[in-house]
C-alpha cells in the first residue's frame, strides 16, 4: 500500500470533475421537484445524455455540440415524461421508471457503433494566471467549461428560486397546486417547463461523463449517478446550497475509493466500488430525521376541475 | 376542445383493454424503430412474437425456454404487485434476486460434493430467506427513520452486484476451475440442481412455484383481510388507517414478500438454467419483472399473462439477433416503450375523453 503515491491537488482536482455530472443532474431535478413533480427518470435522461453528446461530439468533432445536443435530447425524451405525467395523469413513480428503462435501452442501442471510439477532447478552460496559481489553479482553475457552467447554473437556480417572481410562482406551484390553479398560474405549462429544464441539466451531465469524466462510451455508464443525483436532492433538503456539498462529497467519495484502488490497500476493490452506494444510504438515514422541507404536492397528481 | 373527465371508478373495459391496446400500439413504433435499423419491420415481428412458438425449426428449442424465462419473471412480479398496490416502491428486486442467488447457492456448495436429499430444499430456503433479509434493510430503514424506501433498495442493487462480483472471484469460485471466475457448475451436482420436471418442457422448481405464487397471491388479494388492506391502503391510505391498518406492518410485509419472491427466483435460476453463480449470471429480470407487474395491472393472472408475454420478446429478441443481427439493446427500448404506451393509455380506464366545452352542471 502506498498512500504517499495519491497527490492531493490532483485527488481535489479530480473530485470537481466527478461531482460536476451529478450537481448538473441533482440542480436539475431539484427544480422539478420544486414544482410538485417527482421525476424518478433522471437515470435514463442522464445516460440518454451521454450517449448522445458522445454520438454528435464523435460526429461532428465538437465537443459543444455534443453538449447541446445532450441537453436537447434530454430535455425531448423528458417532455415525454411531461406528456403522460401531466397530461394523461400517469403516475409519477412508474412513469420514472418507465423513462429509466426506456433511456437504458435506447441509449444501448444508439451507443453500440460508438463503443470503440474516442471522443474529441473538450478544451480546459484558460483562466491566465488563475491557472498557474500553485495548488489552487491546478484544483480550481484548470476545468472544463462545463465544470464552471455547473457552478454558475447553481448559483442561478439559487437565485432564480429566492428572489425572482416566477421562481416564487414555480414554488406555490409545488407546494399547492391547487391554490396556484385558483390564483390563476398555469401550473401544468410552470412544470412542463420545469421538467424540460430538468431533463436538459441531467443530459448535460451525463454528457460531461462520457465526453470528460470517463471519455468513452460503454453501456449503462452512469452506473446510478442519476439514482445518487436523487438523493442528493432529498440530503439537501431542496437547498441549493446543500445540493452542492451533496454532490462534492459523493464526488469525492468515489474520487477517493478509485484512488484507494490504485494505492492498492487492503481491501477488495469490489468492496471499495459499493462504498459510494453504502454511503448514499447511509447518509439518506441520517438526514431523514429532519427532513420535513418537501415540496407539499410533490408527486401527487394535478387535475383541474374547473 | 378535448378535455378529461374523471371517472367515478376506472373503467372495467378499458382495464382490460389498455394492456392489449398497448401491446398493439408497442408493435407498430416498435416496427418504425425496425425500419429505422434497416430491418423489415413486419419480419422482425414475426420473428419475435411468432416464431419461437410456432417455427417448424426453432419452436422445439424456444417453446421450453418460454417457462425457463416466464418463471424468474412471473415470481419476481407477483411479489413487486404486492407492494405496488400499497403504494409500497420496492424497485431494488434485481438485487434481492443475486443476494438470494448468492446465499442459496454457497448452502448447496457447501455440502458439496455430499449427496442427500435435503440440499436442494435447504439452498431454496437459503435464497428465499437472503432475499427476504435483504429487502428488509430498505424496510427496516423506512419504519424505522422514514428513509425514503426506491433510492435505498436501487442503491442495494449495485451493492449486491458489486458482493456478486466478489463471491464469483473469491468465496464461491470453483476451486478446479483453473482459476476462472464463477462457482461450481450446479448441472454437475445432482443433490443441488434444479432439474426439469418434465423433460422438454423448461418446467422446473421455479417455474412451479411461480404458477404457486400466482394462485397464492390470487386468495390473498381475494379472500384474505391481508390482501383487503394492501388494496384498501392503496386506494386511500387515510381510510385505511381509520380502518385499523398498521402501515408499518404492511411496508415489512410486502418488502418482505417481494425480496422473498425475488431471492427464490435468484436461486431456482442459478441452480437451473444459468447453473452457476458468475458475474453477469443475473439478467436484468428484476427490473423487467416491474414491466411485467405493471403490464398485468397489479393483478395476478394478469401477471401471469404478461410474464408469459415479456418472455416471448426475451427469447423472440434472441431469435432475431440471431437471424436478423438485431442488436441485443432493441429488445430492452422495446419493453420500455410497452411501460409507456401502457401508462399512456391507461388515461382512458380513470378517465372519460369528452369533446366540446364543458356542460352546464
Amino acid at each position: 500500500m502506498d498512500l504517499s503515491a495519491i497527490n492531493p491537488a490532483a485527488l481535489l482536482a479530480s473530485l470537481m470533475v466527478a461531482a460536476t455530472p451529478i450537481l448538473l443532474a441533482a440542480i436539475g431535478e431539484m427544480v422539478v421537484e420544486k414544482s410538485g413533480v417527482l421525476n424518478l427518470g433522471v437515470e435514463g435522461m442522464m445516460i440518454t445524455g451521454a450517449v448522445t453528446g458522445f454520438a454528435v461530439a464523435v460526429e461532428t468533432q465538437s465537443p459543444f455540440f455534443g453538449f447541446v445536443a445532450a441537453a436537447a435530447a434530454s430535455a425531448v425524451l423528458s417532455l415525454v415524461f411531461g406528456f403522460l405525467t401531466l397530461k394523461l395523469l400517469s403516475n409519477q413513480v412508474a412513469t420514472g421508471l418507465a423513462l429509466t428503462l426506456f433511456g437504458l435501452g435506447l441509449s444501448a442501442l444508439i451507443g453500440q457503433a460508438y463503443a470503440e471510439q474516442r471522443p474529441p477532447s473538450t478544451a480546459r478552460l484558460d483562466l491566465g494566471f488563475l491557472s498557474d496559481l500553485p495548488f489552487f489553479g491546478r484544483v480550481l482553475f484548470s476545468h472544463d467549461p462545463i465544470v464552471y457552467l455547473s457552478l454558475a447554473l447553481l448559483v442561478a437556480v439559487w437565485a432564480f428560486l429566492k428572489f425572482a417572481r416566477l421562481g416564487l410562482v414555480l414554488r406555490a406551484v409545488g407546494e399547492n397546486h391547487d391554490a396556484a390553479h385558483a390564483l390563476g398560474y398555469k401550473v401544468v405549462r410552470i412544470r412542463m417547463i420545469a421538467i424540460a429544464f430538468g431533463g436538459a441539466c441531467a443530459g448535460l451531465g451525463g454528457a460531461h461523463l462520457s465526453l470528460v469524466r470517463v471519455a468513452q462510451w460503454t453501456d449503462g455508464m452512469t452506473a446510478g449517478a442519476g439514482w445518487i443525483a436523487l438523493a442528493i436532492v432529498v440530503f439537501a433538503s431542496w437547498k441549493a446550497q446543500r445540493v452542492l456539498l451533496g454532490a462534492y462529497l459523493f464526488g469525492g467519495i468515489s474520487v477517493l475509493q478509485l484512488n484507494l484502488q490504485v494505492a492498492g490497500i487492503p481491501v477488495p476493490v469490489e468492496y471499495l466500488s459499493m462504498s459510494p452506494y453504502i454511503i448514499t444510504i447511509l447518509v439518506l438515514v441520517l438526514i431523514s430525521r429532519s427532513s420535513t422541507a418537501a415540496p407539499a404536492s410533490l408527486g401527487k397528481p394535478f387535475f383541474a376541475t374547473s | 376542445m378535448i378535455r378529461l373527465e374523471k371517472r367515478p371508478v376506472p373503467s372495467k373495459l378499458w382495464t382490460y383493454l389498455t394492456p392489449i391496446a398497448a401491446v398493439v400500439a408497442t408493435m407498430v413504433a416498435g416496427g418504425i424503430l425496425f425500419a429505422f435499423l434497416g430491418k423489415d419491420p413486419v419480419e422482425v415481428i414475426r420473428i419475435i412474437f411468432w416464431d419461437p412458438l410456432f417455427h417448424p425449426d426453432f419452436s422445439a428449442y424456444s417453446r421450453p425456454q418460454l417457462l425457463v424465462k416466464a418463471g424468474p419473471l412471473i415470481l419476481i412480479a407477483i411479489g413487486l404487485s404486492l407492494g405496488f398496490r400499497a403504494g409500497i416502491w420496492n424497485i431494488g428486486a434485481e438485487g434481492q434476486y443475486i443476494i438470494g442467488a448468492i446465499c442459496g447457492a454457497a448452502v448447496g456448495l457447501a455440502f458439496y460434493p455430499m449427496d442427500a436429499w435435503f440440499i436442494f430444499p435447504l439452498m431454496i430456503i437459503a435464497g428465499a430467506i437472503g432475499g427476504l433479509l435483504w429487502a428488509m434493510i430498505p424496510a427496516l430503514l423506512k419504519t424505522r427513520f422514514g428513509t425514503n424506501e426506491i433510492l435505498v433498495s436501487l442503491m442495494l442493487v449495485y451493492v449486491a452486484s458489486n458482493q456478486l462480483a466478489s463471491v464469483s472471484q473469491g468465496l464461491l469460485r470453483n476451486p478446479d476451475g483453473m482459476g476462472f471466475p464463477g462457482s461450481r457448475n450446479f448441472q454437475q451436482y445432482p443433490a443441488a440442481y434444479n432439474a426439469e420436471l418434465i423433460a422438454g418442457t423448461g418446467m422446473h422448481w421455479g417455474v412451479l412455484t411461480a404458477f404457486l405464487a400466482v394462485i397464492a397471491a390470487y386468495i390473498l388479494l381475494n379472500r384474505h383481510i391481508l390482501g383487503f388492506q394492501i388494496r384498501l391502503t392503496g386506494e386511500s391510505p387515510r381510510a385505511a388507517r381509520f380502518s385499523g391498518v398498521r402501515p408499518k406492518l404492511l411496508i415489512l410485509f410486502c418488502m418482505g414478500v417481494s425480496g422473498a419472491a425475488a431471492g427464490l427466483a435468484g436461486i431456482f435460476e442459478v441452480s437451473g438454467p444459468s447453473g452457476q453463480i458468475n458475474i453477469s449470471f443475473n439478467a436484468g429480470y428484476g427490473f423487467t419483472a416491474i414491466i411485467v407487474a405493471f403490464l398485468g395491472r397489479l393483478h395476478p393472472v394478469g401477471i401471469l399473462l404478461a410474464g408469459l408475454l415479456l418472455a416471448l420478446t426475451y427469447i423472440g429478441g434472441e431469435l432475431a439477433q440471431l437471424m436478423l443481427g438485431l442488436p441485443a439493446a432493441a429488445i430492452q427500448v422495446f419493453q420500455g416503450m410497452l411501460l409507456f404506451f401502457l401508462l399512456a393509455m391507461d388515461v382512458f380506464t380513470n378517465y372519460r375523453i369528452r369533446i366540446g366545452s364543458p356542460e352546464a352542471a
